[in-house]
């Protein structure tokens, strides 16, 4: 369990993948995803090349050839996006794919000449965290420590220029040098990450935490913990699932655990989540069931001018209710005292009629506002009411009762009931 | 006649295509002033460049009569709302507080004074309730006098706003109105770009009327005259825009590399 390699690959993954985290936010609130995939891919080069002409085994090396590689890409892409009329996410990609051939093609020739250590140079592909060395590690931690003091300094920077940059530029921030900090940073974050995960899943580490904390926080401090915390823990169960099942690599399970909860966080997540969602649409639904329901049945009774019970078979021909589920809607109706089963059917009690009575008069104050407002023909107005009965709150009953001087009857001259 | 903004031989293009050809103007200090002209006129444009948000093709602008960066803490912007993504995760606070954010405090901490000033401006806008409220939650006006708030706390004496009028709702409006006069009885400078025609001459002392070129700058009984208003409204010079496109193809330059244009003393 305390192997020394594992615990050195833990916390050297650790370092890494929550420090890239808080680096990646910005560029995922930016919506510039892809640029931490382009950069990734741009390195390639640079690291082969730095592998060419310095010592392979030492990370300073790399990270040096890294960086320079990651600046040319970078200022490369804004240089097209200025200069021709070539779209952003075309000069992305033009620079990636130069970059990432040519790196592929440095790395062909070092193999076919046979130079030293080339078995090394493949991990920067798909990434190979069980080779992490206690320099790797010193350096690992060096860098994390870096990338989370950068973020900590340039903090009101990052956050201004993200949300708006023309007015970070007006109140006169040194706005070049904001953006040169974040693409050093993000360069740095991307030649730790690119040994664990390799090139090709490295924007998975940098954007998915963001995307997982975002659907639970609304507060920026609180997203970029919560991305730190998503991507340690994806870091800790990534290394544990590979080290546990025999031959399987670290890298892929850190990059799919985070997508895991990346994936949970759409579906769970309160308010935006899809499981949120879909709770709100069946109450919803719900809602005007119920209140179709005990429309329906004051309905008749208005037509009758006494109270009547209506059956179940009785409401689906009126076309009010529908199948779905109209024995839970009469049951619960049933349970909150708004209707009373009888012998002959279902009929309203005193306190569903007044609720049937509002959905009633909502329905005829809407209708009388469209034509009195918005001047539409009566006989277009009956589907809008329909709606809108359902959703119109109590506070917007009483404006349109205000605006309209309390009006006694509706465009098709039904009595409006108040209470 | 004190002066807030100068624009001098102003030429400004937009992908390569002139938005605005040799605008010359000056503008008074202490008034509201509006810049009005149809769409695509270059008012934004205008306002951007005055900014330094924009380079000019030719010309230049200055501030209480020196260049912008040697004013930049007097004067404030506020830019169109629909610039920015009201997604992101920040409340109302943490925007106003953006106000309050200088070359030289960058590095450092937001700091209580930042904060009393930031109350300060929101209560300015009726929104100190709403001070905790994340930003996407909130409705257009609310947001619009999030941003006016953040420009408050700046504390200027010359404020820019682009567009604040567009898709609030009537207490907005009049919340921004009050702001305005109480600004200019305190001596300050407010140069708004405005589209609606109905309520320009309601809202300013003094009016710019743009249409690519300057057809009038002055105070608003002068400007605002059935001929002038026709000329900036009755629809586009067909020959200057037909040059523009020209140029725009050909990518010819505005200016031949060696002109040398009147710079002021410094």
């Amino acid at each position: 369990m305390f192997d020394p390699v594992l615990i050195k690959v833990l916390f050297g993954t650790l370092l890494l993948a929550s420090s890239s985290a808080v680096v990646g936010a910005f560029s995922f609130l930016k919506g510039e995803s892809l640029v931490g995939d382009a950069i990734a891919h741009a390195l390639l080069p640079g690291v082969v090349l730095a592998f060419i002409l310095g010592d392979g085994r030492h990370p300073g090396y790399l990270i040096i050839g890294a960086l320079i590689a990651g600046l040319v890409a970078h200022y490369g892409i804004a240089f097209i996006e200025q200069r021709t009329k070539l779209k952003s996410d075309s000069a992305v990609s033009l620079v990636l794919s130069t970059f990432f051939g040519f790196g592929i093609l440095l790395m062909s020739y070092v193999q076919r000449t046979g130079q030293g250590q080339q078995a090394g140079l493949e991990r920067f592909l798909l990434g190979k965290a069980a080779a992490i060395t206690m320099m790797d590690l010193y350096v690992f931690t060096g860098l994390a420590l870096l990338l989370l003091l950068g973020v900590a300094l340039f903090y009101k920077g990052f956050q201004l220029m993200t949300f708006n940059e023309d007015f970070a530029a007006a109140i006169g921030l040194p706005t070049g040098l904001i953006r040169f900090a974040f693409t050093v940073l993000t360069v740095l974050a991307v030649t730790v990450g690119i040994q664990t995960v390799g090139v090709v899943l490295m924007a998975a580490l940098l954007i998915t935490p963001s995307a997982a904390a975002r659907s639970w926080t609304s507060s920026l401090p609180r997203m970029l913990l919560l991305a730190a915390l998503f991507a340690s823990a994806a870091a800790l169960g990534g290394t544990f699932i590979s080290a546990t099942l025999p031959k399987m690599p670290t890298g892929p399970w850190i990059v799919l655990v985070l997508g895991f909860f990346g994936f949970s966080s759409l579906i769970l997540a309160p308010e935006k989540g899809w499981l949120a969602r879909r709770k709100r649409a069946t109450s919803n639904r719900n809602k005007t069931q119920r209140e179709n329901l005990l429309k329906l049945l004051y309905g008749a009774e208005e037509r009758a001018g006494e109270p009547v019970a209506m059956t179940a078979d009785a409401m689906i021909d009126a076309r009010e209710a529908h199948y779905d589920g109209l024995t839970m809607t009469l049951r619960n109706l049933k349970k909150e005292f708004l209707v009373i089963e009888r012998p002959d059917g279902f009929a309203l009690t005193e306190l569903g009629r007044s609720e049937g009575r509002r959905v009633v008069r909502l329905h005829r104050l809407w209708e009388l506002y469209l034509t009195e407002r918005l001047g539409m023909a009566a006989d277009h107005i009956h589907p809008q009411a329909e709606t809108m009965e359902h959703v119109i709150t109590p506070e917007i009953e009483a404006l349109i009762v205000k605006e309209l001087g309390n009006p006694e009857v509706d465009p098709h001259q039904s009595p409006i009931p108040y209470e | 006649m004190e002066k807030s903004i100068e624009v001098h031989n102003l030429t400004v293009s937009y992908h390569s295509k002139p938005v605005l050809w040799d605008v010359d103007f000056e503008l008074p200090k202490g008034k509201i002033i509006g810049v009005v002209g149809p769409n695509g006129s270059g008012k934004t444009t205008m306002l951007k460049t005055v900014m330094g948000l924009m380079k000019p093709d030719s010309g230049y602008t200055e501030i209480f009569g020196q260049p912008l960066d040697k004013v930049r803490e007097r004067v404030s912007y506020v830019p169109q709302r629909e610039s920015v993504d009201w997604d992101f995760p920040a409340d109302v606070m943490d925007v106003v507080l953006m106000g309050r954010y200088r070359k030289n405090n960058l590095f450092k901490r937001i700091t209580k004074e930042d904060r009393r000033i930031a109350t300060e401006a929101l209560e300015k806008v009726n929104l100190l309730e709403f001070a905790d409220r994340q930003i996407s939650q909130l409705s257009g006006g609310q947001q619009q006098r999030v941003f006016i708030a953040r420009s408050l706390a700046q504390q200027a004496d010359i404020y820019l706003m682009d567009e604040p009028f567009v898709g609030v709702d009537a207490a907005t409006e009049d919340a921004i109105l009050n702001l305005l006069r109480a600004m200019k009885n305190e001596g300050k400078t407010v140069v708004i770009v405005h589209h609606d025609l109905q309520t320009a001459n309601e809202y300013f002392d003094w009016i710019v009327l743009l249409n690519t070129r300057l057809v009038a700058a002055g105070p608003k009984e002068q400007v605002f005259t059935k001929e002038l208003l026709q000329e900036a409204y009755g629809g586009r010079l067909t020959l200057l825009s037909k040059l523009g496109d020209l140029i725009s193809d050909t990518e010819f330059p505005l200016r031949e590399p060696d002109f040398k244009e009147d710079q002021p003393q410094d």
